[in-house]
C-alpha cells in the first residue's frame, strides 16, 4: 500500500512520520507517535473518548484521517499541562472526582478545553450540549459538570 | 496530621495519571513487537460448520497464522467457570451470530482485519432459537447437546435440564405459599420484561499473551484475574504457578469483565504462532463477547387488608444465551433478590436460566436484583393502588427490622431499612398519581453482595515508615487503590498519601476470588486491615525487644511503637531490628468463612433510589427532573467516591429504564454499535440530584463498612415505570419507556369495530 509523509506538528513538536493512507489520527497518536494518552472506544464518533485538537478545534481521532493533520497543528492530553503543573481543567477534573475509570477522561478534559476557549463562562445547558458526544459511564455527568464550570472559574471566569 | 485516612475523600490515588493519560489501560501496554489477531466471527445464529476456507488469508504477507477449533485438539478447547461450555473457537457448530469461528493473527490489526474478510466459512443451517419462550417450547431441540465439566463448587452449580434448553434452576421456598393464594385475600399479580443490556464498559475487551520459559503470561481487562488464570492453566495443563494474569488499569467494568472471555484466544494465538499475541475488539465485537441477561418476571403476593404482606411468590425467566458463563449464578442472586427487603412469612421464588442462539449473558451491574425489582417493585406499587395505602407506608409496613430475617438461613439484616426509606421519601415529592404528565416513582433492594469470603493482603512496611500494599483487586474505576491505601493508613497511622497499593498481577499479589458483589471494601479491606495488624506485631515486638521490657504495655500510635520506654518511629525499629538502614517489615492478611465472616452474604447491599419524572404527552420523551440515592454503606471510608459509585450506578439503572437495549431482529442484532444503542449523556441528567450517604457503622468491614457501587441502579427500573403511572395513569409492562413505547402508551390504538 502506498505511503504518505505526514508532517505534523503535535503538542508543539514537529513530527515527520510515514502512514497508510487509511491510518487514522488516533492510530497515528497512538502507534506512531506513543502517544497512548488519546483513547478510542466507540469508532463511529459518538462518544468523544477519542477527542483532540486540531488547530484548536475538536475532533474525533477515530474517524479523522493521520493524512488530514498534514501540516496543522494537534494538542493532546499530554500536551495540556505545562512543565510540571497540571491545567486548571486538570485540576478541576481532580478536586471534583471528575472520572471514575478514567478512560473518557481525556477525551472530556480536551472538549472540556474547547468549550472553555469558546465560552469562557458556559452555562449548564451549554455545558450539557458541547458534551452532547461526550459518553462517559462511570460517573454519572454531575462532578463532570462541576468541573468544568469550577475551570471555568479558575481560568478567570465569573 | 490529617492521615488521609477512613471517612476523607481524599484525592483519588490515580488522579494525576488519568487527568494527564499517564494511566495505563491494557491496550496502552500492547508491545510494538506483538502480533495482532482479529476474530472471524459466525454469520449464523445456529448452524454447523462445514469448513473454514482460509487459504487466501493464509498466503496473505504479514499473516502469520489462521487458528481454527481444529488447531486446539491437543488442548483443553473450552473455558466457562460454572459450566465449561464455551468453545474458545466455534467446535463444529456455532451458538450464536458474532461467534468466533477462526482467529487470524497477524504483523499488523488491520492485516488481521483485512485477512479476516477473505475467510469463508461453509455452514449447514440449524433452527436458530432466539427467545426464551421459543427455547421452552416442547418440540423446541436442545441447543447444547453434550455435557460439560462443570467448575469449582462454591460457585452455582448448574442444574440443567437434560434434552431441553435449561441451563440452569434454582428456587428458594419457605411457608406454605399454595394455601395463602388460595384463600381469600386480596391478590396483585404483576408480569414485567427486562431488556438486554450492553455494559459499555468503555474500553472493550482486550488481552495480550505470550509463553515466556513456560510461563503464560498475560494482560488483559479481566475483573478477576485469579478467576481467569484458572481457566487458562486447565487449557493448557499448566500450574498454577505458571500462569500470570496481569490486570493494569481497566476502561470500566461493572460486572461485564468478569470471568473469562478474550484471554484464551489471545493464549492460543501466542501458543501456535510462538510470538506475543494482541487481541483488541472493538465495540462491536464487544456487543458479540457477553450482554446482560434480560428477563421475564411474574409475581404475585397476597396482603391482608392493611397491606401486610402474607406471601409472595415469583416466577423469573433469564435469558442466558449461548454459553453458560456467569448465567446461572446471576439466576440463584435473582431468585434471593427479586424477593425485596420485607417480611414475607410464605415464599416462593422459581428460575430458570435459558439457552438461547444469542450473545452469552454474564454479570452486569446488580447481578439479577434490577431484574427482579423491576416487577416486585412494581407490584407492591400496584398493590398501594389496589388496597388505598401510600407506597410509602406499605413498603414500611413490611421493610425487615434491623437484624429480621431476610431468607432463613443467610445473615439477618445489617441494615435500617424503615430510615432509609424515610429519608429517601423526605427528598421526594409527593407520590400520589396525578395523571398530570409528572409523577414521583421510588423503590427498596436488599442484594445478598460480596460474594463468598476469600481475600488477602500483604502490607510491607518498609525502611523510611512508607508502606506498600499488595491486593489481588483490581482498579476499575470505583477507586478501590485509593480507599485500600486509606484503611492501610488507618490501621498504621500513617499517611495514606505515603502509601502505594499494587495491584492485580497473579504472579505478585495474593488470591483475591474477584473484584465484584461490591466486595472489595468490605472484604479485601478486612484483608489490608489483618495484614497491618500482622506488620504491627512484628513492629511491637522488635519495640519490645529492643526496650528489653517484654510483657509491658506497648501500643502503636500514630506511627510510632510506644512504650514507658519512648516512642520509636517504624523506621528505627526496622533499622534496629536489620542493623542496616534497609530491610522492612511484611504482614500477611487472610479472610475466609468463619467467625463474622461465617454468615453469608458478607453484607446487605440496599437500594433505595427514587425519581421525579415528566412526560411530554406530544412526544412521548421522559425528563428525569430529580433523582435521589441513599448508600446505606455502614461507614465511608471516602465518602466522595461513595457518592460517585452511587450517582454513576443510577445512571446505568436510568439508561435501562428510558433508552437502552439491544435487540434481535431475527439470528442478528439490529443495534451493536453505540449510535443504535443510547446510552445517557450529560443531557439527560436531572437538575435535582440528592445522593444521601448513611453511616451506622453495621457492617463487618472496616469501621463498620459495607459495600457499594450496584445498589442505588437496582430500584431505579420499577421507580420510573411507578413514576410514570402516576403521570400518565397508565402501568408499563416493560422497559425501557423510549419515546415511541411512552407515546403508545397513552395512545393506545383505538380498537377497530366491524
Amino acid at each position: 500500500m502506498s505511503r504518505f509523509q505526514c508532517e505534523t506538528t503535535v503538542n508543539g513538536v514537529v513530527s515527520t512520520v510515514s502512514v497508510e493512507p487509511r491510518t487514522t489520527l488516533a492510530d497515528f497518536l497512538r502507534n506512531y507517535l506513543h502517544l497512548k494518552g488519546t483513547k478510542v472506544s466507540c469508532e463511529l464518533q459518538v462518544c468523544g473518548t477519542c477527542t483532540v485538537l486540531v488547530d484548536g478545534d475538536p475532533v474525533s481521532s477515530c474517524s479523522y484521517l493521520a493524512v488530514d493533520v498534514h501540516g496543522r497543528d494537534v494538542l493532546t492530553i499530554e500536551g495540556l499541562a505545562d512543565e510540571g503543573s497540571l491545567h486548571p481543567i486538570q485540576q478541576a477534573f481532580i478536586e471534583h472526582f471528575a472520572f471514575q475509570c478514567g478512560y473518557c477522561t481525556p477525551g472530556f478534559i480536551m472538549m472540556a478545553k474547547a468549550l472553555l476557549e469558546d465560552s469562557p463562562h458556559p452555562s449548564d445547558d451549554e455545558v450539557a450540549r458541547y458534551f452532547e458526544g461526550n459518553i462517559c459511564r462511570c460517573t454519572g455527568y454531575r462532578p463532570i459538570l462541576e468541573a468544568v464550570k469550577s475551570a471555568a472559574r479558575s481560568m478567570g471566569g465569573d | 496530621m490529617s492521615l488521609n485516612a477512613i471517612g476523607a475523600s481524599r484525592i483519588r490515588s490515580d488522579a494525576v495519571a488519568k487527568v494527564t493519560g499517564q494511566a495505563a489501560y491494557a491496550n496502552d501496554l500492547i508491545p510494538d513487537n506483538a502480533l495482532h489477531g482479529w476474530i472471524v466471527r459466525s454469520s449464523r445464529a445456529h448452524a454447523g460448520i462445514i469448513a473454514v476456507n482460509a487459504d487466501q488469508a493464509r498466503r496473505m504477507t504479514g499473516v502469520h497464522s489462521v487458528i481454527t477449533a481444529d488447531d486446539l485438539s491437543d488442548l483443553f478447547p473450552r473455558f466457562g467457570h460454572i459450566v465449561a461450555d464455551h468453545p474458545i473457537l466455534a467446535i463444529n457448530k456455532t451458538l450464536y451470530f458474532g461467534e468466533p469461528v477462526a482467529l487470524i493473527v497477524a504483523e499488523s490489526r488491520q492485516l488481521a482485519y483485512d485477512a479476516a474478510s477473505t475467510v469463508s466459512v461453509v455452514y449447514e443451517d440449524l433452527e436458530p432459537i432466539l427467545s426464551m419462550g421459543e427455547a421452552l417450547s416442547p418440540d423446541a431441540p436442545a441447543i447444547h447437546a453434550e455435557s460439560y465439566m462443570s467448575g469449582d463448587h462454591t460457585f452455582a452449580q448448574a442444574r440443567r435440564i437434560e434434552g431441553t434448553n435449561v441451563c440452569h434452576r434454582a428456587e428458594v421456598e419457605w411457608g406454605d405459599v399454595d394455601t395463602v393464594f388460595s384463600s381469600d385475600v386480596a391478590i396483585v399479580e404483576t408480569r414485567m420484561r427486562y431488556p438486554m443490556l450492553y455494559a459499555y464498559a468503555m474500553e472493550p475487551y482486550n488481552a495480550t499473551a505470550s509463553f515466556d520459559g513456560g510461563v503464560l503470561d498475560v494482560t488483559s481487562t479481566a475483573q478477576h484475574p485469579f478467576q481467569v488464570r484458572e481457566e487458562l492453566s486447565r487449557i493448557f495443563g499448566l500450574p498454577l504457578s505458571k500462569v500470570r494474569v496481569r490486570v493494569p488499569f481497566i476502561g470500566g467494568g461493572y460486572g461485564s469483565k468478569s470471568y473469562t472471555k478474550l484471554e484464551p484466544l489471545a493464549a492460543v494465538g501466542a501458543w501456535i504462532t510462538g510470538g506475543i499475541v494482541s487481541v483488541a475488539l472493538d465495540v462491536e465485537g464487544a456487543i458479540h463477547t457477553t450482554r446482560g441477561d434480560s428477563a421475564d418476571v411474574w409475581v404475585r403476593t397476597a396482603f391482608e387488608d392493611d397491606g401486610t404482606i402474607l406471601a409472595r411468590e415469583f416466577k423469573v425467566r433469564l435469558d442466558t444465551g449461548a454459553y453458560a458463563d456467569n448465567g446461572p449464578l446471576v439466576l440463584d442472586k435473582a431468585v434471593r433478590r427479586c424477593l425485596g427487603p420485607y417480611r414475607i412469612p410464605n415464599a416462593r421464588a422459581h428460575g430458570e436460566a435459558i439457552y438461547t442462539n444469542t450473545v452469552p449473558s454474564s454479570s452486569y451491574r446488580g447481578f439479577g436484583a434490577p431484574q427482579g425489582a423491576l416487577a416486585g417493585e412494581v407490584n407492591l406499587d400496584q398493590a398501594a393502588v389496589h388496597l388505598n395505602i401510600d407506597p410509602a407506608d406499605l413498603r414500611r409496613r413490611n421493610l425487615i427490622g434491623v437484624a429480621g430475617v431476610v431468607i432463613p438461613g443467610l445473615r439477618p439484616m445489617d441494615a435500617d431499612l424503615v430510615a432509609d426509606l424515610d429519608l429517601l421519601t423526605s427528598k421526594l415529592g409527593d407520590p400520589s398519581p396525578s395523571q398530570k404528565g409528572r409523577g414521583v416513582g421510588f423503590g427498596c433492594t436488599a442484594s445478598d453482595a460480596g460474594a463468598f469470603p476469600v481475600s488477602s493482603a500483604i502490607v510491607r512496611v518498609q525502611s523510611d515508615g512508607s508502606a506498600t500494599v499488595l491486593v489481588g483487586s483490581t482498579e476499575m474505576g470505583q477507586g478501590s487503590r485509593t480507599v485500600l491505601a486509606q484503611i492501610a493508613a488507618e490501621r498504621l497511622g500513617i499517611d495514606s498519601m505515603n502509601i502505594v497499593v499494587v495491584q492485580s498481577d497473579t504472579a505478585l499479589v495474593p488470591y483475591e476470588r474477584t473484584t465484584g458483589a461490591s466486595r472489595t471494601t468490605t472484604l479485601e479491606g478486612l484483608a489490608v486491615m489483618r495484614a497491618c495488624d500482622a506488620a504491627l506485631e512484628q513492629l511491637t515486638s522488635i519495640a519490645k525487644e529492643h526496650h528489653g521490657e517484654s510483657g509491658v504495655d506497648v501500643e502503636v500510635r500514630d506511627g510510632h511503637v510506644v512504650s514507658s520506654a519512648g516512642s520509636s518511629t517504624f523506621a528505627e525499629l526496622i533499622k534496629t531490628h536489620f542493623g542496616s538502614d534497609q530491610g522492612e517489615i511484611v504482614g500477611y492478611g487472610l479472610v475466609r468463612r468463619e467467625g463474622e465472616l461465617e454468615a453469608l452474604p458478607p453484607f446487605w447491599e440496599i437500594g433505595m433510589s427514587g425519581v421525579e419524572l415528566e412526560v411530554d404527552h406530544e412526544t412521548g420523551e421522559i425528563e428525569i427532573l430529580h433523582l435521589v440515592t441513599v448508600g446505606d454503606v455502614g461507614r465511608a471510608i471516602n465518602p466522595a467516591l461513595v457518592e460517585g459509585q452511587d450517582l454513576g450506578s443510577a445512571t446505568q439503572g436510568l439508561g435501562a429504564a428510558l433508552f437502552e437495549e439491544l435487540i434481535y431482529d431475527g439470528p442478528q442484532l439490529i443495534n451493536p454499535n453505540m449510535v443504535d444503542y443510547r446510552v445517557p449523556v450529560m443531557g439527560d441528567m436531572p437538575e435535582a440530584i440528592d445522593s444521601l450517604v448513611v453511616e451506622r457503622g453495621d457492617g463487618v468491614g472496616p469501621g463498620g463498612a459495607k459495600g457499594a457501587g450496584e445498589a442505588a441502579l437496582n430500584p431505579i427500573g420499577g421507580a420510573v415505570v411507578a413514576a410514570f403511572y402516576r403521570a400518565t395513569g397508565v402501568w408499563p409492562t416493560e422497559i425501557p419507556l423510549t419515546p415511541p413505547k411512552a407515546w403508545e402508551l397513552m395512545n393506545p390504538k383505538p380498537r377497530v369495530v366491524d
